[in-house]
């Protein structure tokens, strides 16, 4: 009876002392955080949710106008259209879950500071409220799709490898998600991390295939894009529609690596750095 | 509020079961500008770590006394905290401002974590100070209540069960699918504390709440905090308002500086620190190089002086008092307005006042105030007085807390009234008999 304490609050966490089962308890607040997030961005706008389709229309068209028509950079007999929107779709949704989910903690400094739950549900929410906007992108792009087949005569070879998708969109989430909260931690310590994150972001997409094919670069470029671990989704996704591009297993597998790799850290830093975040943001 | 206090302080808890064991907590704070220079500071930190040695920046701290600290850039803000709590016992924690009260319940609702030592807990906590938390204005009200209830840690089954009772507390029946940001500001804090309510909680922490919020809201507190006790449950009221301690507590707990001086009865504890308080604080003068304050504003001198006709130094109801303060402004361009809180010795702001507006501008270096408190206004007692330097009217910048103590006397000539008089204070009002002849 003397040793029934239901909870000890001691100074630090061993550095795998993850609490899952706290986090699973605290289920229902991830998805009435991702509905509180998806009703309030949309309440009070004139369009509502047609946001979702002006944005990435809109990249897609200064894109083709930019790369397409002035730089004419290739797209691999890929309808430059679709080309681009299904690379805007994809990356919309990592910089999307990598950049929200940086700033959980300044962010909701607020509410972290009165009361306690498990921090991870915030950048947890934010992946999965993400997550509906990014189904609602792909069928944009799905309808774009239909749309061009019938009005251009275009050919698309959708084959089997489309079956992976709901794994690469797995990949980026888990990538945008880790990446994420290892600088939310990071930035509650070192305030300018997050312009260079803003920049850094942005660099990443220019080293990333989505407004070139992979097949384009050559010798050493090829070499380093081929590194970033972005491009293998990439290059799936394009040719699970068009079959035109590369699939490569290994490629995917280094990507599952590093995502779930990157993952882990991004656990152990956010759980370290959770206790203590009050007294330095 | 005296009547409604009545928690009848004197029942013994029904079991001897510790549900809280506070052991040898300690909370270290760093002070200044924590982002600058971390880098280096972590980096050294890590490297002695890893040798095996000590913390370098460990040594190097001072007590949490604002009055005294400011080379050391780390503070102790709780030192050595011991205390249990067993279940069904309602625990008073006083003590100053800044004695570390706040931090103690940080550290109990989990938000921030102990430098050392450790708390054991039995049992769900919840506290009366996250009331509306997470609330989103575009939400409705039902939504709201989902929301609010998941992160104070309900599952939405539970918040179902209690849905009819939370909305019928409230009463807020006919907007409950408004959104909330149409709510009056008294709806809003009833539906939010309508949910906090329904937590039902083996441990319930209460807070200074209590001294905001209108006489209904307080009413509704203290009647959760009856139930909850009444049922079996712990609850720690925190305070620095002794009177109301002494209506809700059977044992308490006194902080100075961050450490337990005090634990035994409400009684006795409040004694002791009515004993310890007494002395009379009228000037204080620094050194720049020592001056309290941070690095918005620095305390030069502070003193106060009583102004009669008769020209004798001495405090009484009839004394005009003169409150002079000289402070190191250490920004420029800044525009700044001075607060003033006249508090009571049980800790109640009894008023406060501010500067004259609109606001000046001040230029960095020695900034003066003068500030006269009537005769003819304040009781007889103990009063101290703090005062708050505010940056563009809203936020304030530097808190020199209790800088002046002061006993007001009766008039020794006054013959009419022997006792003393009811209240906190005692104007001199125009009020008349008008005789019917």
């Amino acid at each position: 009876m003397k040793d029934s304490w239901t909870e000890i609050i001691s100074p630090k966490r061993s550095l795998l002392d993850i609490n899952l089962k706290e986090l699973w308890r605290y289920r229902d607040l991830i998805m009435l955080f991702v509905r509180r997030d998806f009703v309030s961005q949309y309440k009070q706008t004139i369009l509502g949710p047609i946001w979702l389709f002006v944005q990435p229309l809109f990249t897609t068209l200064t894109f083709f106008f930019v790369f397409n028509q002035i730089a004419k950079i290739p797209t691999d007999n890929i309808d430059p259209i679709l080309f681009y929107l299904s690379g805007i779709t994809l990356w919309n949704y990592f910089s999307d879950c990598f950049n929200k989910t940086s700033n959980t903690f300044v962010a909701n400094a607020g509410i972290f500071g009165k009361v306690y739950f498990p921090r991870l549900t915030t950048p947890i929410s934010i992946v999965i409220s993400n997550l509906i906007k990014l189904g609602i992108q792909v069928l944009l792009f799905l309808a774009i799709m239909v749309y061009q087949i019938v009005t251009k005569d275009i050919q698309v070879n959708v084959n089997m490898h489309i079956l992976i998708l709901p794994y690469l969109i797995l990949l980026m989430a888990v990538m945008g998600l880790g990446l994420g909260i290892i600088f939310s931690a990071l930035t509650t310590k070192y305030r300018d991390l997050s312009f260079l994150l803003t920049f850094g972001i942005q660099l990443l997409m220019y080293a990333t295939p989505i407004i070139y094919p992979l097949s384009y670069t050559s010798g050493k470029l090829h070499a380093i894009i081929s590194m970033n671990p972005l491009t293998p989704i990439m290059e799936s996704f394009r040719y699970a529609f068009f079959s035109i591009g590369s699939f490569d297993w290994s490629g995917l597998a280094y990507t599952s690596i590093f995502s779930f790799g990157v993952l882990f850290l991004g656990i152990i830093i956010f759980n370290q750095v959770e206790k203590s975040f009050m007294d330095t943001v | 509020m005296r009547n409604f206090l009545n928690l009848n302080p004197n029942t013994e808890p029904s079991t001897s079961m510790e549900v809280i064991k506070v052991e040898n907590l300690y909370k270290q704070y760093r002070l200044g500008q924590v982002s600058t220079g971390s880098i280096a500071h972590d980096l050294n930190r890590w490297w002695h770590t890893v040798r095996g040695k000590e913390d370098p920046y460990e040594k190097i701290t001072g007590i949490n006394n604002r009055e005294e600290s400011g080379s050391n850039d780390y503070v102790w803000a709780l030192q050595d905290i011991n205390f249990s709590v067993k279940q069904g016992e309602v625990l008073g924690i006083i003590g100053r401002n800044g004695a570390g009260k706040s931090t103690l319940l940080k550290i109990l609702s989990k938000v921030t974590s102990p430098t050392k030592g450790n708390i054991k807990v039995k049992g769900r906590i919840a506290s009366l100070l996250e009331v509306g938390t997470g609330f989103h204005p575009e939400l409705t009200g039902r939504e709201n209540i989902f929301l609010n209830g998941a992160i104070l840690g309900m599952t939405k089954s539970e918040i179902r069960s209690k849905f009819d009772e939370i909305v019928a507390f409230s009463g807020v029946e006919k907007y409950i699918d408004t959104p909330v940001k149409r709510y009056s500001s008294g709806m809003y804090v009833r539906l939010a504390f309508a949910v906090a309510a329904h937590l039902e909680p083996e441990i319930l922490i209460v807070d200074e709440v209590l001294a905001v919020g209108d006489v209904d809201f307080q009413k509704k507190c203290i009647g959760k905090m009856k139930d909850v006790s009444g049922e079996g449950r712990t609850v720690l009221f925190v305070s620095h308002n002794m009177e109301a301690v002494k209506g809700l507590c059977q044992r308490a707990v006194f902080l100075e500086q961050g450490k337990v001086v005090k634990n035994d009865s409400t009684q006795n504890v409040i004694d002791f620190y009515l004993q310890n308080n007494r002395d009379l604080k009228l000037s204080q003068k620094f050194e720049y190089s020592n001056a309290p304050g941070n690095e918005f504003a620095k305390l030069k001198s502070v003193s106060l002086k009583p102004k009669r006709d008769d020209g004798k130094p001495i405090i009484t109801v009839k004394s005009e008092l003169e409150i002079e303060l000289e402070y190191w402004n250490e920004f420029d361009q800044v525009a700044t307005n001075l607060s003033l809180h006249l508090n009571s010795f049980t800790g109640e702001c009894v008023f406060a006042a501010i500067t004259q507006l609109p606001v000046p501008i001040l230029q960095k270096g020695v900034q003066r105030a003068k500030c006269f408190i009537p005769k003819d206004l304040l009781n007889t007692g103990f009063y101290s007085i703090s005062i708050y330097v505010v940056k563009d009217t809203s936020i304030p910048i530097c808190l020199f807390d209790d800088l002046l103590m002061f006993e007001v006397e009766e008039e020794r000539d006054s013959t009419y009234w022997h006792g003393r008089f009811p209240g906190f204070v005692r104007p001199k009002l125009n009020f008349k008999i008008i005789k019917n002849d």
